[in-house]
């Protein structure tokens, strides 16, 4: 028996289904570009001054932590995280590192070392 | 907001604490359509219990203006393990049950991924053309992992590779997403890949 036959997609013309991730504060304000794997971590114990949502990020960050964990542990969407951490980064609460994105290659000795680390595993 | 107390919220336990040394992440998205055991390959190879990660997002109605009214909200929920690569090093792993048009609505989720698997089910090949068609307009490079279900029928490569019209040079290997070795030689292939393309 063959298996199904995949027709190759016509291009879209537009995008019938126009979603949007909720970005930008209320008041218009940018965000910080974080993406789920930047990496996060606590400059400072928290302070008295920050939200409660802000103390527990900078409880969390005590060590290194992706966006996405700490979207995990607070069980707060990431676009909430996003925004929490945008002031966090203004206000040097917290310090964050970008990931390595494809764009950024070719990047071959990156792609040996994962090679090196997956082949201990 | 409903917000717990911080004092209570439940971090990572202790032996999933990254070093501080821990500061560059790359990121891999396992893809393929609804129930192919893409959640099962991440938690197959993660290095902790695989977390949650969710976004919201909305879908404009007919005559768009500013506010809520006439869209709707999607929450978008995403299954994500890690590996810890080296010292510095963290490799994350994103795959989710279903909705997977919605994935590609994410922003950055894709673009900043090093690449992506493309995870089968040979009972259900259609499934995956959606997916498999979305990255190539992306131009996400990606391999296929046929998952091998026991009662699964078996293809030969080369018929798979002309059902799922892929290039000669995109790879297809075998995989039992339950098995660690097996999906840590799936991400092996995935990186060889990767790197022929930068040659």
């Amino acid at each position: 028996m063959s298996p199904p036959q995949r027709e190759r997609r016509p291009r879209e013309t537009g995008d019938p289904e126009r979603l949007y991730v909720l970005t930008g504060g209320p008041d218009g304000t940018e965000r910080a570009p974080l993406d789920l794997v930047t990496m996060v971590v606590a400059r400072t114990e928290p302070t008295p001054t920050v939200q409660p949502e802000q103390a527990a990020i900078l409880r969390l960050c005590r060590a290194p932590l992706s966006v996405a964990e700490i979207s995990a542990y607070l069980s707060l969407p990431f676009s909430v995280v996003t925004a929490l951490l945008t002031d966090l980064l203004a206000t040097e609460l917290v310090e964050s590192r970008a990931p390595i994105v494809r764009a950024a290659l070719p990047d071959r000795s990156l792609l040996e070392a994962v090679m090196h680390g997956l082949q201990k595993l | 907001m409903d917000f717990r107390n911080s004092e209570t919220i439940t971090g990572p336990r202790r032996e999933d604490v990254l070093p501080t040394t821990a500061t560059a992440a790359v990121k891999v998205v396992i893809v393929g359509g609804f129930g192919v055991g893409k959640t099962t390959m991440v938690g197959s190879v993660s290095e902790i219990r695989p977390l949650t990660t969710e976004e919201t997002m909305t879908q404009a109605g007919v005559g768009v203006d500013d506010n809520l009214e006439g869209k709707t909200a999607t929450t978008v929920a995403m299954d994500f393990g890690r590996i810890s690569i080296s010292d510095e090093l963290i490799l994350y792993l994103f795959g989710t049950p279903g909705q997977e048009r919605f994935w590609f609505l994410w922003n950055g989720l894709f673009e900043g991924a090093l690449g992506a698997v493309v995870l089968i089910d040979t009972r259900r090949l259609e499934v995956s053309f959606d997916v498999i068609g979305r990255l190539e307009e992306r131009g996400v490079p990606f391999v296929v992992a046929v998952n091998t279900f026991p009662d699964a029928p078996r293809h030969p490569v080369e018929a798979l590779r002309t059902a799922l019209d892929l290039p000669p040079e995109v790879p297809i290997v075998d995989c039992d997403a339950r098995g660690r070795a097996s999906c840590r030689d799936v991400l092996l292939t995935l990186m060889r890949y990767l790197h022929s393309l930068s040659l």
